[in-house]
């Protein structure tokens, strides 16, 4: 590869790329979540198939396409075909069908409640309602194509940033766009780039916080594995805006991809010259050092990541210096996450006003959010700031499974909350989300059905954030331990009417006197849940009853006799021989052996296990 | 004065150190490699990164304890991570998890007599819209039952033994 020493190389190269670029191409998504349902052998059998048919179409090994529930998924182009649930033996007729101008029935996107069948992608009601910015380019780049990127626009938001505005104009662009933090806190980016481009120190660093800790969340993952580019420009601008000549991208030892793809990427960027001395002849140098986490939840934290770069134990500090003025190894640094990183190329190209023309007052532009739990359409989807719960649920995910109530919807991650269906209808934006009682934070979004104990998820997350607490202050690392204790208790059966309010006060004080924002937000599970949902806390307290089951202290399973056959299934496979019958008899659960592992409701076929 | 043995494995380690001589901040790195090498941190390689580091072992043993990556023990052929991530908790991963253990006879953490599996959980691997997830080394499996979760690992153990794997209810 050649290195590009101008702008016009730049261009001259991106001429090149387009006049290569096929028009006709398959896209398979190919992300962590893809890979876990198969799409490499799909991968494999289309380049067999097609060399085997001697038919020249290329196939793009893209990042996750975003529908991640109905993987893989490949969407045939320039028509936008969607083909799901993709399996190696269904590659020759797809190929058959491609190659006759024909449309394959069996593999195209049937809607779970209406029936309705659709050929398009852009159709879908799960794409419908979205508004892809950072994701839009996600089907038509390969993540290490650099010709891919080219032909989508790709630098030339760099080489604007460079050439036509300054770090000055790019820092206004930015405040001008109103784009705040997407890791969580909602800080104005063109401030922070502004308090760091003040500072006269030599030396400035830029972090890249790919640290995606957040049980639930995914979507920082997605980008860095299938747009790492798109990263990395919007790095290089920030860069190029505050001064700063190192970057670093901290990623979570968790995505091994992702890791491998940005790490590959900054290569391909050092031998063009993208990054490195010098870059594009702007006499701009800058290059980026991959770091990876050591699996602490805490080191998504601003100062806590600065800890971990430097080496060191991944312990917050307390903030009246910001980071913009005394951060890594005492120099200042302005620390983002990937996503806001993602966007700042976009802003660039179509200006600051274009992009606060989207969304809602306060919070501007798009964002990615992970759907998940229990409804159709599980994955990632980009919506405009400002459209509702309901919306996002009900329109894009489909609704809940399988006929079942809905109860909340969790938002915000271990330190978010959980609303209700009376709060459906709110606009989702960093503010509103926060006076509900829950937060936007990183863009997980946890559907829950009837089926989910609300004290139960409570306490899931108080046992998480206790073991993720890094200990330093205390009442983040003992006044959660005190929450699970009585959480604990409650769902056990043994709590009393006097631990809910125990709980009330404890999160008071968790919440006003802690030193980061993980102790500052970790009660809002709890708080959230007795405010919304504190009738199942009273029934677990004073009935000793768990109405969805989950409780295991309060339920048992039984044998429904009416409903059973006698197949002697459960009797094989329970791991406590705690099921007596014989073959073609009514069978019976001794509670005394019962460990509640629920395989025997899990394999029955006649629904003659039920909890009670 | 700690001294490594001159195997292949250590002087793996040696020379990667010799790159941070002094450089205390590139810790969390050496420790990365280490264990890339051993597959854990044993006690005499972490005395000696943090000699050569200018550190005090116990400067280091308070590092690699604080993030639940590294490990102190060795771990079993395969290593099994269930997600209890929150839409895997919701659809059921405390389940997974406690199948497995019980049935293989282990605690969380812990590594079966035949050293074939260590039992894990993990914080979230993002692979949530096909919760309830596990890992089994670098597999990821997807919309698992406690049953599922039961006849994969069954699987391992007939593929080691180079069996036929049978049907199973």
């Amino acid at each position: 590869m050649r290195r590009l020493g101008s702008r016009e190389d730049l261009e001259r190269l991106r001429e090149e790329a387009l006049s290569k670029s096929p028009k006709r191409f398959i896209s398979l998504g190919m992300g962590t979540a893809s890979r876990a349902h198969g799409a490499e052998a799909v991968y494999e059998a289309l380049k067999e198939e097609l060399a085997k048919r001697h038919l020249g179409i290329p196939v793009k090994a893209t990042g996750d396409h975003g529908l991640c529930g109905y993987a893989p998924v490949m969407v045939v182009f320039p028509e936008g075909i969607l083909y799901h649930s993709v399996k190696p033996a269904d590659v020759p007729d797809v190929l058959e069908a491609i190659d006759k101008g024909e449309v394959l029935e069996k593999l195209l996107y049937t809607d779970p409640i209406t029936s309705e069948t659709y050929i398009y992608e852009k159709d879908i009601p799960f794409y419908k309602k979205q508004m892809r910015l950072v994701m839009g380019l996600m089907e038509s780049v390969e993540p290490l194509s650099i010709d891919d990127y080219l032909c989508n626009g790709g630098f030339s938001a760099l080489a604007k940033a460079m050439f036509d505005m300054g770090p000055q104009a790019i820092i206004q662009e930015v405040i001008t766009s109103g784009l705040r933090g997407r890791g969580g806190a909602g800080f104005m980016t063109g401030w922070k780039w502004e308090d760091a481009a003040s500072r006269s120190s030599p030396v400035k660093y830029i972090v890249c916080n790919g640290d995606e800790g957040d049980p639930g969340a995914y979507m920082d993952r997605c980008l860095l594995e299938g747009l790492p580019f798109e990263v990395l420009e919007g790095m290089i601008i920030g860069a190029f805006a505050v001064g700063a000549h190192q970057g670093f991208v901290y990623v979570r030892k968790e995505y091994p991809l992702a890791t491998q793809n940005v790490q590959a990427a900054i290569e391909v960027l050092r031998e063009l010259g993208l990054l490195g001395e010098d870059i594009l002849g702007s006499g701009f140098d800058f290059d980026i050092q991959v770091v990876r986490g050591g699996g602490a939840f805490v080191c998504g934290e601003s100062s806590a990541l600065i800890a971990s770069i430097e080496g060191r134990v991944g312990e917050p500090r307390s903030k009246h210096v910001h980071a913009t003025e005394s951060g890594l190894w005492g120099r200042p640094t302005v620390l983002n996450n990937v996503e806001t990183l993602a966007n700042v190329p976009h802003i660039v190209n179509k200006g600051g006003e274009w992009f606060a023309s989207i969304g809602t007052k306060e919070s501007k532009g798009t964002k990615v959010f992970s759907l998940a739990g229990d409804i159709y359409n599980t994955g990632l989807v980009e919506v405009p700031m400002g459209i509702t719960l309901r919306e996002v649920v009900y329109d894009i995910g489909g609704g809940i499974q399988g006929g079942k109530a809905f109860k909340a919807v969790q938002t915000g991650g271990p330190s978010g909350g959980c609303l209700p269906e009376s709060q459906l209808d709110l606009p989702v934006d960093f503010d509103t989300l926060t006076e509900a009682g829950s937060m936007m934070g990183s863009g997980g979004m946890i559907v829950m059905d009837e089926h989910t104990c609300m004290v139960d998820v409570a306490r899931y997350f108080v046992k998480f954030l206790t073991e993720e607490s890094c200990g330093k202050c205390v009442p983040c690392r003992e006044g959660l331990k005190h929450m699970l204790e009585i959480l604990d208790r409650i769902t056990q059966g043994e709590g009393t009417m006097e631990d809910l309010e125990l709980l009330e006060d404890l999160g008071y004080v968790i919440s006003n006197a802690s030193l980061c924002g993980l102790g500052k937000s970790a009660p809002n599970p709890v708080l959230s849940t007795l405010r919304y949902f504190r009738e199942e806390y009273v029934e677990h307290v004073r009935d000793k009853k768990c109405r969805a089951g989950v409780c295991k202290a309060l339920v048992k399973y039984e044998i429904v006799p009416e409903n059973c056959n006698g197949c002697h299934v459960c009797f094989k496979e329970c791991p406590e021989g705690a099921i007596s019958g014989e073959p073609k008899g009514v069978h019976v659960i001794d509670q005394q052996k019962c460990i509640k592992c629920g395989i025997c409701r899990d394999v029955c076929k006649f629904d003659a296990v039920r909890v009670v | 004065m700690v001294k490594l043995p001159d195997t292949p494995e250590y002087n793996k380690v040696k020379e990667f150190v010799s790159q941070f001589r002094g450089d205390k901040g590139s810790l969390i790195k050496v420790l990365h490699f280490s264990q890339g090498v051993f597959g854990y941190l044993p006690p005499e390689v972490i005395k000696y990164i943090a000699q050569e580091l200018g550190v005090t072992p116990s400067y280091v043993y308070g590092v690699l304890s604080f993030y639940n990556f590294f490990r102190t023990e060795p771990i079993g052929k395969y290593e099994i991570r269930v997600c209890l991530g929150t839409a895997c908790h919701v659809k059921g991963g405390k389940d997974i998890l406690d199948t497995l253990c019980h049935r293989l006879g282990v605690r969380k953490g812990g590594t079966t007599k035949d050293g074939m599996f260590t039992v894990n959980t993990v914080r979230c691997l993002g692979a949530c819209g096909l919760a309830p997830v596990m890992m089994v080394g670098e597999e990821v499996y997807g919309r698992l039952s406690p049953q599922r979760a039961w006849n994969i690992v069954k699987g391992y153990y007939q593929e080691e033994a180079g069996s036929e794997v049978e049907g199973s209810g």
